[in-house]
């Protein structure tokens, strides 16, 4: 299953190969252009009819994880956040280091050791390690090297009400939908962009769209959901179940209006589940791509992920599906000389 | 020679905004080895060496000219200067240093406050504010102001110090060193072969986020840009995990804002040519000219070279000489390394 | 004495504009300046672009169109607006105000029962509209819906106070200068630009597709003439500002010296502005494409993103003639 293989896989900002493998083999077959750019990005073009618009389409291909900064004399690994990580999510967990996948986990002092004020506190990244179970620097040296990667070891599940648990469902889901969406035929050009390193500052999106440059773009994406007990609806930003999220404002970007309104209305007509993304801090590609040369609009559409950047991240399948078809008809209701820009 | 040209250039003033005399100095070096001299809208200065290729790949040198500093602020009631920063300053350094104004003359001033001895003791306990410091100039205001005008900047006045060995110590080296890696590099050119069009430019305004290398960049459009900066070396009360040793060679970057096969090829020739070398851990952003570079245009594949430095953004920041030198040798085989080479497919992923 | 046009003042700074929303400013600045410009157009984020020709260099002359405002972000039972801000917005400043939306729903700003002042923050405010159920609100108000502050703009002597001063009046600036600019041997392309206040977003495009050869940006400063304030020689009355430095940008010297040249040979007021926080268009324009050498003029503002901002008459009159001055140079 496509979204399992996304999921299970490991890239984090600068080191997305392997996903970038999957993505290759699953795509080629229904796109007639790939390039590989110099930061990593794929962009696969699918072409379209004469006449008809060039839509951008994005998904990142990156997930937040560590690096392996040194090896201490005992073996065990210090590191780094690459991307952004609440630190208190860190401790206890299992880990994959490096392109063996070495399993590791990040121990910490037990609890019948602490000083009571030490449960009270967080642990920060610089006091927390990786042990993968070796006696000694030489033997973690074998192994392991300084700046390997680390990603969490979380297996894909289905669970409850058509729930998916899994890591980097932000976005791997959106990169599984882009898949989707390129084996069906349109009469716009397509030109599919899996970006690199969005998660430490939009920097694939940068240089695809100034590459790809354009009319509009929709961004693909995993969202902020936080409908869970206890919080004001005000601050849900998006609730589970109940279809795509569609932005309106995030910290990087003020999204045109009526291109999110065009994708709603579709979807509400055609029976599609879909919601409007609430008004809050975050950002995604879209923040990139819409100042890309003389500006691009964007919209951005977003399965919603509850527990986001964590190893067990949860969405529902209904949404993700959801986002496709929305998405789907959206390029399908595109007209000829529709979007296009001078 | 690199050690007058380092003095040079770190005696030179060139708070951010403010290179031009510091270009002088970088033109002046750079020229005998070079074909072509180019400073662009910003006030970044390329020394262009051409390559022997037909159609030379071009690769970009980044290494920034422009130094943390002062700015006046405001000329008080009594002719004293008050002040603001341009890039990271750390307040606490600044008390008691000599600085010079640059206004309509250079002037002479020193950074005073308020005396301790008129302190209450829990204010003594605080570091004094950049905001309740001044400089005196020892002239009343009418004086000052027939030299001195609001926006002028201001840098502080230092001698490099040669300290034990090859190690020296001054304001400016972050990222002058940079600067002379760069003419080491062009040196040990001179006496190569090479295809690739080599444009080693001091860039501007890094200090304040890379402003110079930006428009560099796609103006350039390189195929490889490598940035030179400083990076933090050991000292006492910093973790190993952070920092690099003085002395045991540049730091060569790694992580998402360096492309892997320069870095590969990097220590390729740093192994094959007994270069010493160090790593540098750097996950995200690396807030270098390397950064800006990156996502010029369509991309540009970047590397990112640190010399060790001790103190930074202070007036006595610390380098070992030989750093520079291994930095300047290890730029040229890799640059000479790309002859023949189809880059597209050395740097396919 | 004035020579101001109120009535033009009026209907800039009165018009609804957040970030992001400025199609209604945006028409009445097209409508004010479609017999001047020798072309007219509008760019993929809604940036106003008049050009007027010429055989020199390429300016590019920027103001932003666009204002600090809220979206809401939530309504509730009662019909009580949740929002989230555009823009630098203060809760302090916020506080008790009016906004209006874009089809003239007013509301005013409230807060939860809070122990501390100091603990007061957006997300403990609320907009109230007059309403009693959350029915009646969504008939006026959606989620996603954006709102300005309100309050009318009063001329009275030497002072304009206002909303929306940053930057209506620099948008203000720009209009005169394209009306009163007569023998121009540059071509000057005039730019209303969005989305200034949310990180200059509109200017990069403009800049990118403009490719000018110098960038002059329009905007509002601060001012260190209120009792206690922050040390900043720049004072409200004293004439306009040329930009030194903000942390968008430190002003090309070649650009600044040209800047005061003008200002000295042709007896305009103007004063130096070294900008501690904060940042204006030149900041994209200057690092676009292989670099813009640019500057910035600045009109002296009191209380700066609230919704009564001051500036002076006398100011604007002098930044209106060193812009025409510079620009025929």
């Amino acid at each position: 299953m496509l979204l399992k293989k996304l999921t299970e896989a490991c890239g984090m900002p600068g080191g997305e190969g392997e996903i970038r493998e999957i993505i290759l083999a699953e795509i080629k077959d229904y796109v007639d252009d790939i390039k590989i750019d110099r930061l990593g990005n794929i962009i696969a073009t699918k072409n379209g009819k004469p006449g008809f618009a060039k839509i951008m389409i994005a998904a990142h291909m990156d997930e937040v994880g560590l690096m392996v900064k040194s090896i201490d004399d005992g073996g065990f690994i210090k590191f780094a956040q690459a991307g952004g990580l609440d630190e208190r999510i860190l401790v206890s967990k299992p880990v994959l280091v490096g392109k063996n996948k070495i399993p590791g986990v990040i121990g910490a002092k037990a609890i019948h050791l602490q000083e009571p004020e030490e449960r009270e506190t967080p642990l920060k990244t610089k006091q927390l390690y990786i042990d993968i179970g070796a006696k000694s620097k030489e033997d973690t040296e074998k192994l392991v090297k300084r700046g390997d990667y680390v990603a969490f070891d979380s297996e894909y599940v289905e669970f409850g009400n058509n729930l998916v648990k899994a890591k980097a469902l932000d976005d791997r889901a959106g990169c599984a939908n882009i898949i989707e969406i390129l084996k069906h035929e349109y009469d716009v050009t397509i030109v599919a962009a899996f970006t690199v390193q969005e998660e430490i500052g939009l920097r694939g999106a940068t240089v695809a769209a100034y590459n790809i440059n354009p009319d509009i773009a929709i961004v693909l994406e995993g969202t902020l959901c936080s409908d869970v007990t206890n919080v004001p609806e005000a601050s849900f930003i998006t609730k589970l179940g109940e279809g795509p999220a569609l932005s309106l404002m995030d910290s990087r970007t003020l999204f045109p209006k009526n291109l999110a309104k065009r994708i709603y209305d579709l979807a509400e007509k055609n029976g599609v589940k879909i919601q409007y993304r609430l008004p809050s801090a975050g950002g995604n590609d879209a923040g990139a791509i819409h100042t890309t040369r003389e500006g691009i609009p964007c919209a951005a559409i977003s399965v919603p992920c509850r527990y986001i950047h964590s190893a067990s991240s949860v969405m529902s399948k209904d949404d993700f599906e959801g986002c496709k078809k929305a998405v789907k008809l959206f390029l399908e209701d595109i007209k000829e000389g529709e979007y296009i820009h001078e | 020679m690199v050690r007058e040209l380092l003095k040079e250039l770190v005696e030179t003033h060139g708070l951010t905004g403010y290179e031009s005399e510091t270009a002088k100095i970088v033109e002046k070096y750079f020229r005998p080895y070079s074909d072509e001299i180019k400073l662009d809208k910003m006030g970044s200065l390329s020394a262009i060496k051409k390559g022997k290729s037909q159609n030379p790949n071009r690769i970009m040198l980044a290494a920034h000219m422009d130094e943390i500093g002062l700015m006046v602020k405001k000329i008080d009631e009594k002719g004293f200067i008050q002040f603001t920063n341009v890039g990271g300053v750390d307040q606490r350094t600044l008390l008691t240093q000599e600085v010079i104004i640059h206004g309509k003359e250079d002037l002479f001033g020193v950074i005073g406050s308020k005396p301790p001895h008129i302190l209450e003791a829990s204010e003594r306990k605080k570091s004094v504010k950049m905001e309740d410091m001044l400089i005196d100039v020892g002239l009343s205001k009418e004086e000052a102001e027939k030299y001195i005008s609001l926006g002028d900047p201001i840098t502080i006045r230092r001698k490099m110090l040669n300290l034990q060995d090859d190690m020296v110590a001054g304001k400016a080296l972050d990222d002058r060193a940079g600067v002379a890696v760069m003419y080491e590099c062009l040196r040990e050119l001179s006496n190569m072969n090479h295809d690739c069009d080599v444009y080693a430019v001091a860039t501007v305004q890094e200090e304040v986020g890379y402003r110079g290398a930006i428009p560099a960049a796609f103006n350039i459009s390189p195929d490889i840009g490598i940035a030179i900066d400083v990076g933090f070396a050991s000292t006492p009360e910093l973790s190993k995990d952070d920092t690099a040793d003085l002395g045991k060679g540049p730091a060569i970057g790694f992580g998402a804002n360096i492309h892997p096969k320069v870095y590969d090829r990097l220590i390729k020739i740093a192994k094959e040519y007994n270069i010493p070398w160090q790593q540098d851990i750097c996950p995200g952003a690396t807030g270098t000219d390397a950064w800006g570079m990156q996502v010029t245009r369509c991309g540009v594949a970047t590397g990112l070279l640190s010399i060790p430095l001790r103190y930074m953004h202070t007036s006595v920041e610390t380098v070992d000489i030989n750093d520079i030198k291994n930095a300047g040798k290890l730029l040229a085989y890799f640059i000479v390394s790309l002859n023949g080479e189809d880059l597209e497919g050395m740097l396919c992923y | 004495m004035s020579k101001i046009n109120n009535d033009l003042l009026k209907k800039l700074l009165e018009t609804f504009g957040p970030s992001g929303n400025e199609e209604t400013i945006r028409e009445i600045i097209r409508e004010e300046i479609k017999d001047y410009a020798d072309e007219i157009k509008v760019d993929a984020l809604g940036n106003l672009i008049a050009i007027k020709k010429g055989q020199g260099k390429k300016i590019m002359v920027a103001g932003h169109m666009d204002e600090i405002g809220i979206m809401v972000s939530n309504i509730d039972e009662n019909g009580f607006l949740r929002f989230t801000n555009i823009g630098g917005v203060s809760p302090f400043t916020a506080l008790y105000q009016r906004v209006m939306f874009v089809d003239g729903t007013l509301g005013v700003v409230g807060m939860e029962k809070l122990d501390e002042m100091k603990d007061l923050a957006l997300s403990k405010m609320f907009i109230d509209i007059g309403v009693y159920s959350k029915e009646e609100a969504m008939k006026k108000v959606n989620v996603g819906d954006v709102a300005c502050f309100y309050t009318p703009f009063v001329q009275n002597g030497d002072y304009i106070m206002s909303k929306a001063l940053d930057d209506r009046i620099g948008c203000y600036v720009a209009i005169e200068a394209l009306k009163a600019l007569k023998d121009c041997a540059n071509e000057v392309y005039f730019v209303f630009t969005v989305q200034e206040e949310v990180g200059l977003r509109g200017a990069r495009t403009a800049a990118y597709g403009v490719d000018p050869d110098m960038g002059i940006a329009i905007d509002v400063t601060t001012t260190g003439d209120t009792p206690k304030c922050k040390t900043m020689d720049v004072k409200m009355g004293n004439g306009a500002a040329i930009k030194v430095k903000d942390s968008s940008i430190l002003t090309h010297p070649e650009v600044k010296k040209l800047m005061v040249e003008v200002a000295k040979e042709n007896n305009i007021p103007y004063q130096l502005e070294i900008l501690e926080a904060g940042g204006t268009d030149s900041g994209a324009i200057h690092i676009t494409r292989s670099g813009v050498p640019s500057g910035v003029i600045s009109i002296p503002c009191r209380y700066v993103h609230s919704p009564s901002e001051m500036v002076s008459v006398k100011d604007v009159e002098s930044a209106i003639e060193l812009l025409c001055k510079i620009l025929q140079k």
